[in-house]
């Protein structure tokens, strides 16, 4: 556990600094890491599994544009742990359920072995509807169509700088598109 | 959406540098100070004795305090924006700048007669204390804000009242070069009433634009 934190925090400098594949590997064990400590939160809550992956997607999203918020010298997991347990408590509001999560529940599950397991989810792709058209279109080629930033570029006649803006622009309106749905 | 083509999205935006709030919001500290100054040398202006009253322990004090409550402030704002985060620095603060108070608060009811405290606490003109106090915070407050929008709260109205606190101490630090009334009494009373205001605004507003 010690070893792995440490691990994150070198991912988590070495992403700060632009290293996409070192970013692509934290996110993806952070992913297994939070749908461990969802999980085991949703349990008494009745959310569903696939529920459990929107909020998941949230939490990702959410980790990606506040990665400002981290501080070297801060545990990783600590970190995304405080941010799910946030857009958890989001996520059920949004179902007209208010909850007070305890922040121990989650540190209880820092230990916990992860499961490896993806279900695809609705709220994301639903809310990518309200994006805008080079915004949309970007998210959804590199997200849904699972397309990389020079194909994408390739296709729209574009250039890699301006996928990557549209890209950056679009995820960030997607983050507000959660917003607006909690309101 | 699969979650790893989320994942490979997200990737493909590490080349985008990290919104840091650490130096958003000392730039928004030093563009507040900026803008209480000026605002101060528009509507007001330093107490004609000012240069005597500079020598004096109450007058000083002012600013001490004021200081430090900024300063506990900014620790909590920095506390409750950043997720994980240790709120131990931020909570010490709070007690420091709390304590030093009652202590000067206790030292001036010993080293005043009974009969002053009263005068002391009513002070010159308390109502432009709660007004102008308030005005000196308003462009603080709006830039604070602005830069604690990069922060992640559990709480954006707490984060809020952290901004709120902070610019009304940034606020009264410069109404206190004006202000005629030095003893800690009045400071106990109308400073803080008029910072915890501000805060209370912060936390307000906060709720709306803080939010992520």
């Amino acid at each position: 556990m010690i070893e792995r934190t440490n691990d994150w925090n070198e991912l988590m400098q070495a992403a700060g600094g632009g290293d996409e594949a070192a970013y692509r590997r934290l996110l993806s064990e952070l992913a297994g890491f939070l749908r461990a400590v969802l999980r085991r939160r949703a349990a008494g809550l009745g959310l569903a599994a696939a529920e459990l992956e929107d909020v998941l997607q949230e939490t990702l999203l959410a980790i990606h544009l506040k990665r400002g918020t981290w501080a070297p010298d801060q545990p990783v997991a600590p970190w995304v742990a405080a941010i799910a347990r946030n857009k958890m408590v989001d996520a059920l509001r949004r179902r007209g359920r208010r909850v007070t999560a305890p922040i121990e529940d989650f540190a209880d599950t820092l230990a916990a072995p992860e499961p490896a397991e993806e279900l695809s989810s609705r709220e994301a792709a639903r809310l990518l509807a309200v994006l805008s058209g080079r915004q949309r279109q970007v998210v959804e080629a590199l997200t849904v169509e699972g397309e990389d930033v020079k194909a994408v570029a390739g296709r729209l006649n574009i250039s890699e700088g301006a996928v990557r803006v549209a890209l950056h622009r679009g995820l960030a309106a997607l983050s507000a598109a959660y917003r607006s749905i909690r309101e | 959406m699969k979650t790893s083509d989320l994942i490979s999205a997200l990737a493909a935006d590490a080349g985008t540098p990290p919104a840091r709030p650490g130096p958003a919001l000392a730039a928004g500290l030093v563009l507040s100070a900026a803008a209480a100054a000026a605002a101060f040398f528009l509507w007001l202006h330093p107490r004609p004795d000012v240069a005597q009253a500079a020598g004096t322990a109450r007058f000083l004090f002012k600013f001490a305090e004021t200081l430090l409550i900024a300063g506990a402030a900014g620790l909590a704002a920095v506390a409750i924006g950043r997720p994980g985060a240790s709120s131990a620095a931020a909570i010490r603060a709070a007690f420091v700048a709390g304590g030093v108070l009652l202590v000067a608060v206790a030292a001036e009811l010993v080293t005043t007669a009974p009969g002053q405290w009263l005068s002391r606490l009513v002070g010159h003109n308390a109502l432009f204390c709660l007004v102008m106090t308030p005005a000196l915070s308003a462009a603080p407050l709006a830039i604070l804000l602005t830069a604690l929008r990069r922060m992640a709260p559990a709480s954006p109205a707490r984060l809020g009242f952290a901004a709120g606190v902070l610019a009304g101490a940034i606020g009264a630090t410069f109404y206190a070069l004006h202000c005629p009334d030095d003893s800690p009494l009045f400071l106990a009373v109308w400073y803080v009433a008029a910072i915890l205001g501000v805060g209370g605004a912060g936390a307000a507003i906060g709720t709306r634009v803080l939010r992520w």
